[in-house]
């Protein structure tokens, strides 16, 4: 019998965790259960991107969207909507503007401003069925670049597009492409970068649960331009499932000939193998990974001569991100013009981000280059939690800067970000409000690059844990006047003398929080004030008298007992014993404790 | 995977799974599958529809269901709906007449004016 609905539910890593799987199960009992098992069909997709609303179940041929499904819920659905025709209305999406019911999910102003292009399957297929991707045009691309189109022909059709790296730095694709074809060798590879190492970030993740074949197409093409035969996809081990799909989808790819030999009876032979990394975020850094796919210790080296000259076994290889690959077959469909007319002068077609931190909509968005962050995160993100304000975003993770709200309509391009002293990156988005210490941050991040730093090069072993150290310093209380300009001038050295990126881009954080914050270091330093109210170390908690009422409470939620009084005596802190950790702010039924930063006037 | 004639020959196959979820559908054909209407047999209507239409091939129409019309006394209630058409409302289905209804109006753009309850300006 054929069937009349099918039931998507999102297995993306957020869905996962707030228990998608159990709400599968329940839901293919429910359904035998109700005699519908030949009606409807349960499929499980990769991340749909707004993980905020998760788990989220998307029914067709409606285009029903459920958020924050629970278990108990999924009765209900059964039996109202799947049986009888009727949604269940306290689960659908409501618009936060107008409070109206929102069915169509397409309607939803998270997805409306999007433009799916690396994302057009993900959480609409099976990520593991190798028909529902050709279904939708699957290898048609591949097919096309080898029956249809010399090596040069498909390089053309890249240049056209204007395709650049989304790992990062924007490297024009056909460029790569291009030395990598030209190099000598008798054997060439193509590598894709799906180490992912950035806190916070998960789109080529997502990409590969959600669609691998879409990276495996993507590769194959670039292995026929480049004149390579062999492979390979480095993952970090930490993406169990995303290595899975992979090989499944390699397998299955190979069982129908789109990998393996004479592909198309056109002569190419391509075969793809998984790599697993250990997570350390330097073997993200091209020359590392590369190494470290070697067997070698994955430590990079001073480039020239980069990857396409000399890369594994000291072979031509191309090596791209995923997100990159994901893009190349729907230019080959489409073209390259139709590709070009999308996005700015310097950038085309789109980006996928990440949003995450003080933001309503945590999720994945793809939108246009040329979106203004603006639109990114409040039209997509809706804007920070509780109406509070956003105040700067972090653009391109630990590597990358902040932009201030003063810059918030500027249309994102590779270029725009760089001249704001931000980057690209890979596309983590991290909202911050008034709530957040610049600081604090800049030290977070600052953490995150020393403790991933190889060792290799001194300017990154020795010269960033100098800053963190000051900024240690400066986070609780001990700062100095000069320590700013001796941060500026410590990050500019090291970026100019780091062996690689890593390195040469770890300070960044610091330098640009510098830049536009400046003002915050100041008073850490100058006041030891921290206004956003986070350094512990800055704060002083004192009991008002004439609030207190002296019922202890307080005292007895004291970890350090630096809390005098009695019932019916007013109690007093000891300051010097405090170590602030803010049990009896949050306990004091009567607000008497009061939380200050800086010295007191 | 010899040639582009064999990627479209798995293409087609492999596009009845999905239709579903990517099918542009002209015409909504709207079963109400309220209590009442489920007791009158509304499932087997809806499953006939959904059975002749795959069968047929008929990309561009939409199955669907809605909750209790409000027209209990002629249950089971089908709705044909096309873009720029009065919406076309049958009453008491069956299979067979379903049968009629697809071959005669989805097919042939004919209203089998006999089963018709009513008619809904758009
Ligand atoms: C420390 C460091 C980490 C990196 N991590 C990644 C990563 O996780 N994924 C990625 O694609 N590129 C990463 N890169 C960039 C790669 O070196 C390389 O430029 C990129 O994968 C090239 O692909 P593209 O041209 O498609 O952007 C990293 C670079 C550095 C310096």
């Amino acid at each position: 019998m054929a069937q009349r609905l099918n039931v998507l539910v999102c297995s993306g890593a957020s869905c996962l965790s707030s228990g998608s799987i159990e709400i599968k199960k329940k839901m293919l009992e429910e359904i035998k259960k109700a005699g519908l098992e030949d009606e409807i069909r349960i499929i499980e997709t990769g991340c749909m991107g707004p993980c905020e609303l998760g788990p989220v179940i998307l029914v067709y041929p409606d285009e029903i969207l459920y958020k924050k499904v629970k278990k108990k819920d999924v009765e209900e659905i059964v039996e109202n909507h799947f049986l009888k025709g009727r949604p269940v209305e306290r689960l659908l999406y409501k618009s936060p503007e107008t409070e109206k019911l929102i069915k169509k999910h397409e309607e939803i102003d998270y997805f409306k401003k999007q433009k799916k292009i690396v994302l057009r399957n993900c959480g609409m297929i099976d990520p593991e069925s190798l028909e529902e991707y050709v279904a939708l045009d699957g290898y048609e691309a591949l097919g096309k670049a080898l029956t249809e189109m010399s090596r040069d022909e498909v390089l053309k059709e890249i240049e056209t597009s204007g395709l650049r790296g989304r790992g990062g730095a924007g490297f024009p694709t056909h460029l790569k492409w291009k030395f990598t074809k030209d190099a000598e060798g008798d054997q060439k590879f193509v590598v894709c970068n799906a180490d992912e190492g950035d806190p916070g970030a998960f789109m080529d993740r997502s990409v590969v649960e959600g669609d691998p074949h879409t990276v495996l197409e993507g590769m194959a093409i670039a292995g026929y331009v480049v004149g390579a035969s062999k492979g390979y996809i480095y993952v970090r081990a930490e993406y169990p499932l995303a290595i899975e799909r992979l090989r499944k989808a390699i397998k299955d790819a190979k069982e129908y000939g789109f990998l393996g030999e004479n592909i198309f009876d056109s002569g190419f032979d391509f075969d793809l193998e998984v790599r697993i990394g250990a997570g350390a975020f330097v073997c993200g850094e091209e020359t590392a990974l590369i190494h470290s796919i070697e067997g070698k210790r994955g430590t990079p080296r001073p480039r020239p001569p980069y990857p396409s000259i000399s890369g594994l076994w000291e072979k031509p290889t191309n090596l791209n991100n995923v997100e990159t690959y994901a893009n190349v077959r729907h230019i080959i469909l489409k073209g390259g013009d139709w590709f070009a007319s999308i996005g700015t002068e310097s950038s085309k077609g789109t980006k996928v981000f990440a949003l995450s931190g003080d933001i309503q909509n945590t999720g994945l968005a793809e939108v246009p280059m040329g979106t203004t962050i603006n639109e990114l995160i409040y039209d997509i993100g809706g804007g920070a939690p509780e109406g509070k304000e956003i105040k700067a975003v972090q653009l391109g993770g630990p590597s990358g800067g902040c932009i201030t709200k003063e810059y918030f309509d500027t249309p994102i391009d590779y270029e725009s970000l760089t001249e704001l002293g931000a980057m690209m990156g890979s596309g983590g988005v991290i909202a911050m409000s008034q709530d957040t210490c610049m600081v604090n941050t800049a030290k977070f991040f600052l953490d995150f690059n020393t403790f991933e730093s190889c060792g290799k090069c001194t300017p990154c072993r020795v010269g960033l844990k100098q800053m963190y150290k000051m900024l240690d310093k400066i986070t609780k209380g001990e700062g100095e006047k000069g320590d700013i300009d001796k941060l500026v001038e410590l990050g500019e050295s090291i970026k100019k003398t780091a062996l690689c990126g890593l390195g040469q881009t770890a300070p960044n954080p610091v330098l640009s929080t510098i830049k536009y914050f400046r003002n915050e270091y100041r008073q850490h330093i100058e006041n030891k004030k921290c206004s956003a109210m986070v350094c512990t170390d800055l704060l002083t908690y004192t009991i008002d008298p004439d609030k207190c009422k002296a019922c202890t409470l307080c005292a007895q939620n004291c970890p350090v007992d630096c809390i005098d009084g009695e019932r019916g005596v007013v109690h007093e802190i000891r300051e010097d014993e405090c170590i602030k950790c803010g049990n009896c702010y949050d306990v004091c039924p009567f607000d008497a404790v009061i939380k200050t930063t800086g010295e007191l006037e | 995977m010899k040639n582009l004639e064999e990627l479209r020959k798995l293409r087609e196959k492999a596009q009845k799974n999905i239709k579903l979820r990517s099918q542009d559908a002209k015409i909504k054909v709207v079963v109400g599958m309220g209590t009442s209407g489920i007791a009158a047999g509304a499932r087997e209507v809806l499953n006939k529809f959904i059975n002749e239409i795959n069968e047929r091939d008929l990309d561009d129409v939409m199955v669907t269901q809605t909750g209790e019309k409000g027209m209990s006394s002629q249950e089971p209630i089908v709705e044909i709906r096309e873009e720029n058409k009065p919406t076309i409302v049958y009453g008491e289905m069956n299979p067979d007449k379903v049968e009629e209804v697809v071959e005669k109006h989805i097919v042939n753009g004919k209203v089998v004016e006999e089963y018709v309850v009513s008619v809904e300006e758009e």
